[in-house]
């Protein structure tokens, strides 16, 4: 099934994930991507009827606490590592969103 | 001084016999002179850890006790963040992140007296098993130069297997702590799920990444674990289990040990030289008085396939988080053309080739259509493996298997192939799938003229480190692979 895997299929995913592939980037992937999926295949065959999915190990056990205020991280802190942070405004300043 | 284990050097300082100031210096000195050759370092902060050494040492002169690892030069892998210290994940796209928070088990181990000397390069992000994958070049085992010392955590297996540090940690999600401390000879931790908190962790697949200590010995790994073990508020999948003493679990005591012993699962794809290092430890673990009992893990074989899709989805959406907003990278090419394409050629310019197939393979399993198929069959197949080893430990007390079916693979051999790169995990996957604690220990050598490690995996109960520790040290007390070192060492 996986061996049907296409470029087309490469460029919808790279698009789903934020990823700008290039020509050669897409026919590796394309032909990998096909090889571990072809892999992976054989955990179908397998018989899970009436198993419950594992997400977690520790899935029951709870972790609520009281809804106390803590120290968060200071605004001046959390733009030091931004790539264009505007720390007068206190914000991220991105490429325009809106035309 | 520098083939000192951490206990050793905790005892001097704690005695006074020597100051930490003085470890730092001649384990800094050995780092500079090792790392050239090894690459086993993104970072090696000299002035930071003098500071902390001379702490230390205050702090003892004014009576204050000195800490579990006091004076101990500790190496953390570059996916731990430490506050001020930049903190890479070995990839380009957060090559000047300098984290304004330090991870709980950095606070833990200052608090013991530990002194942080730089970040191990590692494979990006976690993702592999060679260290080929770092942005930062690979690193290379110390017992042959152009051999792979395993990955993801290969500069802390490397650093701590050249003497450069006593104890360093990894990381490990599917393998990534055990198979680089078996390719470099030196003892492997991965705790149980929730036995440390991840909070600093760079996440690569959350429900399965753990940090463990690289050690020379398992008192060594005993000592780490009691430090850096324990409920953390900052992570709510950190568990409130007690912590036992570690330490005192080591007897040296195997007689009435059941070792049990997956037959069929490691009778393929090993090769002969570690089935024969692998037997000859079986050997000893039964002449120390434990009982070898024939086990079946019927769903093992699948555990590579269930990692591959379960990590991989977990994966794409951890690194979502990084699209040149918030921190990181951000590209400069067409800025003009909006937010998405700014997103798309961060990603593209700043993630290298295997943590994007990752990402894509991630995305594609969680994708509308392939969703029940792939990652929902994947989690069902988790839980047939985790009831295959809540059978077997009905009937014994630790798993037995080779950790890596193969010596250390040259650099460049597997990198064409990612498939192929995969299946060198087979014995690595399932316990963090299953949420268990192994380690791998030093059990031999294959080759000549080269000696290339070989290490021996064993798996435990849940939350029952204190066992695997007691069998690993019984087993050291046997044998002396521990304390063979690699021709770089002299």
């Amino acid at each position: 099934m996986s061996s049907r895997l296409t470029v087309a299929d490469v460029e919808r995913i790279a698009a789903l994930a934020h990823l700008e592939l290039t020509a050669d980037e897409k026919a590796l992937f394309t032909r990998q991507l096909a090889d571990i999926l072809t892999y992976a295949e054989q955990v179908r065959a397998i018989d899970t009827s009436g198993v419950p999915a594992t997400a977690h190990v520790h899935a029951d056990e709870g972790a609520e606490r009281d809804d106390d205020p803590h120290r968060s991280l200071p605004v001046d802190e959390a733009l030091r590592n931004a790539p264009d942070g505007a720390p007068e405004a206190g914000l991220f300043r991105v490429p325009r969103v809106i035309g | 001084m520098l083939a000192s284990s951490a206990r050793a050097i905790r005892d001097d300082v704690a005695a006074g016999r020597v100051s930490a100031v003085e470890v730092c210096r001649a384990y800094l000195d050995r780092m500079e002179a090792v790392n050239g050759s090894l690459n086993a370092f993104n970072l090696i902060d000299p002035d930071r850890a003098l500071a902390q050494a001379a702490g230390v040492d205050r702090r003892r002169a004014a009576g204050e006790p000195p800490g579990a690892l006091a004076g101990v030069p500790v190496a953390l892998k570059d996916n731990l963040c430490v506050r001020g210290m930049r903190t890479t994940a070995s990839s380009r796209i957060l090559e000047r992140f300098v984290p304004p928070y330090d991870a709980t088990v950095v606070q833990r181990i200052e608090r013991a007296g530990g002194v942080i000397v730089g970040k191990t390069n590692c494979d990006e992000f976690a993702m592999g098993s060679s260290n080929e994958n770092s942005a930062f070049g690979p690193v290379r085992t110390p017992w042959a130069p152009d051999r792979a010392p395993g990955g993801s955590s290969g500069g802390s297996a490397a650093a701590v297997a050249a003497g450069g540090v006593p104890l360093s940690l990894g990381s490990d999600t599917g393998g990534s702590i055990r198979q680089p401390a078996a390719f470099c000879g030196v003892v492997g931790l991965k705790p149980t799920y929730g036995r440390v908190s991840r909070y600093g962790l760079l996440a690569f697949a959350s429900s399965l990444d753990q940090i463990g200590p690289i050690t020379r010995t398992a008192a060594d790994a005993a000592l780490a674990l009691g430090v850096l073990a324990g409920a953390d508020p900052a992570d709510a999948t950190s568990s409130r289990q007690p912590v036992p003493d570690f330490s005192a679990a080591l007897t040296g005591e195997m007689s009435g040990l059941r070792v049990g012993v997956p037959r069929a699962f490691v009778a393929e794809g090993v090769d002969d030289g570690v089935k024969r290092a692998f037997d000859e430890a079986l050997d000893t673990l039964r002449r120390g008085g434990a009982t070898l009992v024939d086990i079946e893990l019927p769903h093992a074989k699948y555990a590579i396939p269930v990692y591959y899709l379960v990590a991989t989805a977990e994966a794409s959406s951890n690194l979502a988080r990084y699209d040149g907003v918030r921190y990181g990278y951000r590209s400069s090419r067409h800025a003009e053309q909006g937010l998405r394409a700014m997103y798309s050629r961060t990603r593209d310019e700043g993630f290298g080739a295997e943590v994007k197939r990752r990402i894509m393979l991630g995305t594609y399993v969680l994708s509308a259509g392939y969703y029940d198929a792939y990652y929902l069959k994947a989690q069902q197949v988790r839980t047939l493996l985790r009831r295959d080893y809540e059978q077997a430990f009905e009937r014994v007390d630790v798993v037995a298997t080779p950790t890596s079916p193969v010596p250390p693979f040259r650099l460049g051999e597997k990198v064409a192939d990612p498939l192929q790169m995969y299946l060198t995990d087979v014995f690595t996957v399932s316990q963090p799938l299953a949420g268990l604690p192994a380690v791998s220990i030093p059990c031999g050598f294959v080759g000549r003229p080269e000696r290339l490690p070989v290490g021996l995996q064993l798996t435990g109960r849940m939350f029952d480190e204190s066992t695997l520790l007691r069998v690993a040290d019984a087993y050291e007390r046997m044998t002396d692979w521990h304390a063979a070192t690699p021709p770089l060492w002299s």
